[in-house]
């Protein structure tokens, strides 16, 4: 059976022993499986399961964008945003609290650790980082900016109200908070310098990561993706230290999507790797 | 949301919508869900008849729109809610619509019966109630009978047409219904404050409806013309895809 474009008249596909008894149904699922994952620029042409003449398709991803700048884009506007928000730049409250500062030294906490997480981020971009991948979709970042950038303004916006209440249990609940903070930022820092470690300049391989000397990477005895699991924590702390909902609920989503892509990559090594650690969880211990 | 990390999904896979039903490309269902998807498209077809047969004979007997919610609310309330199960059949998989598509309208019909109708009372007797009631009601018994008689292997071909024009006229009815209802009850919900708190507060956040109720207004904008253009879309593939066969021979 061949497979024409309506359009072009362009061969697409040619599908060998078909059924005389085939549906149409039937062939349109054969047209669709036949293309398959998509191939990494490192395949050796003789190493594919081809015959002897091998039938590549061309699939067109649209625009696409650097991940490099897509995390830098996304990470610089809640810096930016936050601190319009803590200065009380004008229009945002009443204009007799106009370049005002909070009297609750919990603020001024709260804008060190937020803008503490950014910086790190986008230093992490920068020198840290080793991607899988060039690009992606280009609509990604409106998509991831909007995400990054609505949060960021909405959580801002409660923390450095003139209104703001302060936590119940005052510093002892912001000190523990603070402790958490730090110790899952350290732990998500440790964490992406463990896997960069994992993988040359350059190079794209894939390995499995191991505890190091270092004890925050002592979590990947437990977690595939450990990284995730200190981030949701950073977050908590965050949310348990400005005592607000919304801070709660940007968590909450966060965490679900890192579950999504936890689980992903937990699959993906399974897969890859035949012996590795059962003991595992994607992000959770124990749990999830 | 930001896309997935390690494996970069280029190129959105497009959703799964309806139209596997219609161009026959049906999934192999089990049995027991074969009959319970059965069950519960006969019994939303029925509940909507009712509904319809309902609001007419209420009109004959009384001649105004006035009171027509308040006599048929538990109905509508109890129909309109119970189809918070298609979102399941959705994330179980027996129906191959997306989650998200499907979710999103469902949502869009309970905001409408229980946090507009139910808890506006002032707009309870406001005409663009009936207006979006009547377009709701031969929608969903299109709708519903269409997907029974899909199951059952012995679709009508008028049953489809209906389903696949009907809705032309009625998605914008249905749509000016429901904003009208809506901006009629912005200044109740501004003069009460209702569904709304105000800082200070313990968790520091903060919710107006009346401004919500705005914003969903304006989400009628981008969202109404997408699923408008799809229906489109597929009624142009089930309907003018036949047609062509047919010249062919």
């Amino acid at each position: 059976v061949e497979i024409l474009d309506a359009k072009t008249r362009e061969k697409l596909c040619f599908l060998d022993k078909v059924e005389p008894q085939a549906t149409i149904a039937e062939i349109k699922n054969l047209f669709t499986k036949t293309q398959g994952r998509s191939l990494k620029d490192e395949d050796v042409l003789q190493k594919l399961p081809v015959g002897t003449t091998a039938t590549l398709y061309f699939r067109d991803l649209g625009a696409q964008i650097s991940w490099v700048t897509v995390f830098l884009t996304e990470y610089a506007g809640p810096l930016f945003i936050y601190l319009l928000f803590y200065f009380r730049v004008p229009f945002i409250y009443g204009h007799k609290y106009d370049f005002t500062s909070s009297r609750h030294s919990v603020v001024h906490l709260a804008c060190i650790c937020h803008s503490f997480h950014y910086v790190k981020r986008l230093l992490e971009t920068l020198f840290v980082h080793r991607f899988s991948h060039g690009t992606m979709p280009l609509r990604n970042i409106f998509k991831n900016c909007t995400y990054y950038w609505g949060f960021a303004a909405w959580m801002a916006y409660y923390i450095n109200h003139p209104l703001y209440t302060p936590p119940t249990y005052g510093a002892q609940q912001v000190k523990l908070a603070l402790a958490i903070f730090v110790i899952c930022q350290l732990g998500n820092f440790s964490i992406h310098m463990a896997l960069r470690d994992l993988r040359p300049a350059g190079s794209k391989t894939r390995k499995i990561p191991y505890p190091t000397k270092n004890p925050f990477t002592w979590l990947f005895l437990l977690v595939s993706c450990p990284n995730y699991t200190y981030e949701v924590g950073s977050w908590i702390g965050f949310a348990i230290m400005t005592q607000c909902l919304p801070v709660a609920l940007f968590s909450l989503v966060g965490f679900t999507q890192m579950t999504i892509w936890a689980k992903g990559k937990h699959r993906s090594y399974l897969k890859e790797f035949r012996d590795y650690p059962p003991l595992r969880m994607p992000i959770v211990p124990f749990l999830l | 949301m930001a896309s997935s990390e390690e494996d970069g999904t280029n190129g959105g896979a497009s959703e799964a919508s309806e139209e596997k039903e219609a161009t026959g490309r049906r999934r192999r269902l089990g049995f027991l869900a074969t009959a319970w998807l059965t069950f519960y498209n006969i019994a939303m077809t029925a509940g909507w008849l009712v509904l319809a047969i309902a609001m007419v004979r209420f009109y004959m007997e009384k001649g105004t729109h006035r009171g027509l919610y308040k006599s048929i609310q538990k109905t509508l309330k109890f129909f309109q809610t119970f189809a918070l199960l298609e979102i399941v059949h959705c994330l179980i998989g027996i129906v191959p619509t997306s989650v998200l598509v499907t979710g999103v309208q469902v949502s869009s019909r309970i905001f409408m019966v229980w946090l507009v109708t139910h808890s506006i009372k002032p707009v309870q007797n406001e005409e663009s109630v009936v207006l979006f009631l009547v377009s709701w009601t031969v929608t969903e018994i299109t709708r519903y009978s269409f997907y029974t008689f899909s199951l059952l292997d012995h679709l009508p071909y008028f049953i489809k047409w209906a389903r696949y024009n009907f809705f032309i006229i009625l998605y914008p009815v249905g749509v000016a219904g429901e904003l009208l209802t809506i901006y009629a009850a912005l200044p109740y919900v501004k003069k009460t404050g209702m569904f709304s708190i105000r800082l200070p507060n313990k968790y520091n956040v903060s919710f107006d409806y009346y401004y919500f109720l705005l914003i969903t207004m304006a989400s009628y904008i981008p969202l109404f013309p997408q699923l408008y253009f799809h229906m489109l879309r597929q009624r142009r593939k089930v309907l003018h895809g036949e047609v062509i066969i047919e010249k062919d021979d």
